[in-house]
């Protein structure tokens, strides 16, 4: 099995990168290729250009930005999992993602990029109110992640740009939790939730949930995190909140369950995520 | 790039993959074709010692890496540890799992790091055994650990 042929480049700047890109009708950046080398091995995705950025140097650090970590394009999931600056809900979302030889190949602004409802790491940067640096023709521009996801499998990317990084909060308490096709935490997740909180004098001062999963993009449980501030974060407090985990979401089903499943999901891992966060 | 200790230069076809590159161009086929699109964990080998889908891999990404395929891994009267447990344990069946399996577990006992047997199970978790063998797998990873 070998993807429809297609022109290779491994450019040795971000700069030819795009250059690279802008030439071409449809090319596709590749990182570690573990979600777009399975797709155009079954032939779903046919580029007619891979712009290899592997090879580009300057992209695989964790770096501390002010009052945001910035992980680099190349970066991949262990080094995520393992960083110690890197937000609690982001590492434990990158450390469940795929199995140990994704992790070692796949990277984290690869899997954000990628879009995947079903991905771990795009809800926790949603959660942590991530910001993604994408570098195009015209120079670099961020964009919210609240505005980066779109629809399935689509992120507000350009097809000239390449994401350089993707920046999340270091602030407050936050906590990723899931439950995966094959049980536990391991493999794509069925449903999961991110929860980032801020606590003020006992009390819950900013909140933030995202979802995996459940919805047809990585997506904010806003209803939950508006009834969560201003409480004490007690047991009842987070049960109340989280029972609201699917309001004004189209929760839609898909083999691994149905919408009554996948909204009871998300409540119980918006819960359990919450939970988590203030255990830290 | 380098395979199992010896150096190898060339042109690949974009579209080749590492694995087909292994077993077509260099004959290596020890490492095993099973699903084809990283959900089986068979044809997984070490890059720069690290457990990898040969699948996953077009064999130009692998350009400049050292790679170690189950053909370097021991040979017949002169096993590596991890083999020779495998064979004590009998934690193989039809063996078609066992390069990839063996190429996981290298890289745990490469890291010097002791895990429990839940742990390994875990760890392993990115390769498949259709015969279900998992049992004696889990358990002659966890005696080289010792």
């Amino acid at each position: 099995m070998f993807p429809r042929a297609f022109e290779y480049v491994a450019p040795a700047s971000i700069e030819e990168a795009i250059a690279a890109l802008k030439g071409s009708e449809f090319a596709k950046v590749m990182s570690g290729g573990m979600s777009l080398l399975p797709l155009m091995k079954l032939r779903l995705v046919s580029p007619e250009l891979v712009v290899d950025i592997g090879r580009i140097s300057g992209l695989d650090s964790i770096d501390d930005r002010g009052d945001m970590v910035s992980i680099g394009a190349l970066v991949r999931h262990y080094q995520t999992a393992e960083a110690q600056n890197v937000p609690r809900a982001l590492a434990q979302a990158a450390s469940y993602t795929g199995d140990v030889q994704v992790r070692n190949r796949g990277t984290t602004v690869g899997a954000v990029v990628h879009g995947d409802l079903a991905a771990d790491q795009p809800s926790a940067v949603l959660a942590l109110g991530g910001v993604i640096v994408a570098q195009g023709p015209n120079g670099t521009r961020e964009i919210a992640a609240d505005d980066f996801f779109v629809d399935a499998l689509t992120t507000a990317v350009e097809p000239d740009e390449v994401v350089t990084a993707v920046k999340v909060r270091k602030d407050g308490m936050s906590a990723y939790d899931k439950l995966g096709r094959r049980g536990g935490r391991t493999d794509y997740a069925v449903a999961g939730a991110a929860a980032w909180l801020q606590k003020d004098n006992g009390s819950i001062s900013d909140a933030r949930v995202g979802l995996t999963g459940v919805a047809a993009k990585p997506t904010l449980a806003n209803a939950t995190a508006e009834a969560l501030i201003g409480t004490d974060g007690s047991d009842q407090a987070i049960e109340e909140a989280a029972a609201k985990a699917a309001d004004g979401l189209t929760i839609l089903e898909d083999l691994y369950g149905s919408v009554e499943y996948k909204t009871h999901l998300a409540r119980v891992f918006a819960k359990r995520a919450i939970k988590r966060a203030l255990s830290a | 790039m380098t395979v199992n200790g010896s150096r190898w230069s060339g042109d690949v076809p974009a579209r080749q993959t590492l694995c087909d590159f292994l077993r077509d161009e260099l004959e290596l086929t020890g490492t095993h074709v099973g699903c084809e699109q990283g959900a089986c964990g068979a044809c997984t080998i070490l890059g720069d010692g690290e457990a990898v889908r040969s699948c996953l891999m077009l064999a130009v990404q692998a350009d400049g890496m050292e790679l170690t395929t189950i053909e370097g891994m021991g040979e017949p009267g002169n096993l590596s540890t991890l083999q020779a447990a495998f064979l004590r344990h009998r934690a193989f069946q039809c063996g078609f799992c066992t390069p990839g399996f063996l190429a996981s577990a290298a890289e745990i006992l490469g890291s010097g790091r002791r895990y429990s047997r839940r742990e390994l199970r875990d760890m392993l978790s990115g390769n498949v055994c259709r015969c279900t063998g998992y049992e004696p797998i889990v358990e002659a990873v966890f005696e080289c650990q010792r």
